[in-house]
C-alpha cells in the first residue's frame, strides 16, 4: 500500500514526538537517582583508597554516608595549592573541567600522558574524632598500556606516607595490568614513603619484588607481565605528587600543620 | 494460535537460535560475557528492548509508510535502548558502569532490527511479543553459558563468588588467561555452535 508524502512526513513527526516524550520522561525522572549513584560511587572509592572499607561491593549506601561524614571535600587551586572557597564542591566536576578551556590549561609535557590540567582539584580530608586531618585523599590519573587509569591515592597526615591506592576505572588487560585491582597488590602500598628527605618524589613500582615497607619504603612490587602498566603507575604518582600536581598543596598543608 | 505462539517462543532457543544459527549479535556476546553478572543484566536489557520493539512495531505495522519503515523501527529501538540504559544507570549503577557502551550498542544488535523487520512487520502484536521473548531467550542462553564458562575458568568465580580459588589469592587454580579475552568467547561460541549442529545436523550449512 502506498502512502502520500504528507502522510509519511506526518507519521515520521508523530513517531519522533512520541519517542522523544518517552525518552525525556525517563531521563528526567531518573536523573536524581543517577546523580546520587554517581556521588555514592565516588565516595565509595575515596573510602576504599583510604582503607576505610575493604571492597567497593557489599557496602550499603547508608554505611558509605555514615563513613563519609568523617570526610571533608575541599576544592583547591592546583597551581597555587590554596583552597578555592568560591567553587562549590558538590557541583564541581574535575573531569568535565578538563575539557573547558576556561577551567583548565595545557599540561606541560609529562610521562603520565596527561594533556590538560584542571585549574581546580577536589581533595578529601579524612578527619579523626577531634576533627584533625588523619588522611589526605588525592585524585590521580595517568596512562598505562591501553587506557587512562583513574584512581585515588591516600596519604597519611604527614603528607609523605602512603596509606592506600585504588583505581576505579581503567581498561588494562585483565589478569596482567588489570591486577592493579588485586587486593593483595594494593595491600603492598600502605606504609611506603612517597618522598625522600629532600622532598623529591621517589616512590617507584619496580620490576620484580620489593621488600617489606619498613625495609624498602620507596619501592613496590611490579605487576607480573605488566611492565608498562607498572611504569604508568610510577609515572602518574610522580606527576601528581610533583610540582605540576599536588606538591604545592601538600607543602602548604605541611606548613600549616607545623605552624599549628 | 496457541501453537504458533509456543513455536515462536521455543523455536529460537535451539532450532533457530539467533546467535548459533543466524550468527547475529556476536559483538555483544563477545564483549559482555567476561562475567556472568554482566551477561545476565545484558540479557535482561536485550529481552526488554527486543520484546517491546517487536510489540510497538507490530502495533503500528499497518500505519508505517513502507519508504521510511527502517528508520521508524530504528527510532523505536533507539528510544527503548536509551530508556533501558537510563534504568540501569539509576538502579544497577555498578553493573551499568561495567557494561559501559555495550548497553547503548544494543541499538546495533542485528537480532533486534532483524526481528522487527522480518517478524513484527508481518505479525499480530501477541505473536510478536512471543517472538521477541523467544529470540531474547535464545540470545540469553548462549550469553549465559558463555559468561558462566568464562568467569569460572577465567577468574575462578561464579557471580563473584569464588569457586576455584586462584593462585594470586592463595589458592591452587591458575586462571586461564584466554578466557578473559574476547578470543576466549570466540572459542566457546564456536564450540557451542559445533555442539548444537552435531546434535541437529539439519542446521549445518551446505558447502560450496
Amino acid at each position: 500500500m502506498r502512502h502520500s508524502v504528507a502522510y509519511t512526513i506526518f507519521f515520521a513527526g508523530a513517531v519522533c514526538v512520541v519517542c522523544a516524550i518517552l525518552v525525556s520522561t525517563s531521563a528526567v525522572s531518573l536523573s536524581e537517582l543517577q546523580d546520587a549513584n554517581a556521588t555514592l560511587d565516588k565516595r565509595r572509592n575515596v573510602l576504599l583508597a583510604a582503607g576505610l572499607i575493604d571492597s567497593s561491593r557489599g557496602v550499603s549506601a547508608e554505611d558509605v554516608e555514615k563513613l563519609f561524614k568523617n570526610v571533608s571535600s575541599l576544592v583547591i587551586d592546583l597551581e597555587s595549592g590554596e583552597p578555592a572557597p568560591d567553587v562549590n564542591v558538590d557541583a564541581y566536576d574535575q573531569q568535565k573541567a578538563k575539557s573547558d578551556p576556561a577551567l583548565s590549561r595545557e599540561a606541560p609535557p609529562n610521562s603520565a600522558v596527561i594533556k590538560r590540567l584542571p585549574q581546580y582539584a577536589v581533595v578529601y580530608h579524612v578527619l579523626g574524632e577531634q576533627g584533625d586531618v588523619e588522611m589526605i585523599v588525592l585524585p590521580i590519573e595517568g596512562y598505562g598500556l591501553w587506557s587512562t587509569l583513574y584512581g585515588f591515592l591516600a596519604l597519611d597526615a604527614d603528607a609523605k606516607t602512603i596509606r592506600g591506592l585504588t583505581y576505579y576505572q581503567h581498561g588494562e588487560t585483565p589478569g596482567l595490568g588489570g591486577e592493579v585491582d588485586n587486593p593483595r597488590w594494593k595491600g603492598l602500598w600502605p606504609g611506603r614513603i612517597a618522598f625522600d628527605d629532600s622532598g623529591e618524589v621517589v616512590i617507584e613500582v619496580i620490576k620484580g619484588q620489593a621488600g617489606p615497607a619498613e625495609a624498602d619504603p620507596h619501592q613496590v612490587d611490579g605487576l607480573a607481565g605488566a611492565t608498562i602498566t607498572s611504569r604508568g603507575v610510577t609515572n602518574m604518582l610522580r606527576f601528581w605528587l610533583g610540582a605540576n600536581g599536588f606538591a604545592t598543596y601538600l607543602k602548604n598543608y605541611h606548613q600549616g600543620r607545623s605552624e599549628r | 494460535m496457541a501453537n504458533s505462539a509456543k513455536k515462536a517462543v521455543l523455536d529460537p532457543l535451539f532450532e533457530n537460535n539467533p546467535i548459533a544459527l543466524q550468527v547475529l549479535g556476536i559483538c555483544s556476546a563477545l564483549a559482555v560475557t567476561t562475567k556472568l553478572e554482566t551477561s545476565i543484566v545484558m540479557c535482561g536489557a536485550v529481552i526488554f528492548v527486543l520484546t517491546l520493539s517487536n510489540l510497538s512495531v507490530s502495533l503500528i505495522r499497518n500505519l508505517i509508510p513502507g519508504s521510511i519503515r527502517i528508520i521508524v523501527q530504528l527510532t523505536i529501538i533507539a528510544s527503548l535502548v536509551i530508556i533501558a540504559d537510563q534504568f540501569l544507570k539509576a538502579y544497577l549503577f555498578e553493573i551499568s558502569k561495567q557494561l559501559s557502551v555495550f548497553v547503548g550498542l544494543i541499538i546495533t544488535n542485528c537480532i533486534i532490527m532483524g526481528r522487527a523487520e522480518a517478524f513484527a512487520m508481518q505479525n499480530r502484536p501477541a505473536l510478536s511479543i512471543a517472538d521477541g521473548l523467544g529470540n531474547g531467550f535464545g540470545y540469553s542462553i548462549v550469553l549465559l553459558i558463555t559468561g558462566a564458562i568464562r568467569e569460572l575458568f577465567g577468574a575462578g568465580k561464579l557471580l563473584g563468588y569464588t569457586v576455584l580459588p586462584v593462585v594470586t589469592e592463595g589458592g591452587w587454580y591458575y586462571p586461564n588467561g584466554i578466557m578473559v579475552t574476547s578470543a576466549g568467547a570466540f572459542f566457546i561460541i564456536g564450540f557451542l555452535i559445533w555442539g548444537l549442529r552435531a546434535c541437529k545436523p539439519d542446521q549445518v550449512e551446505e558447502e560450496g
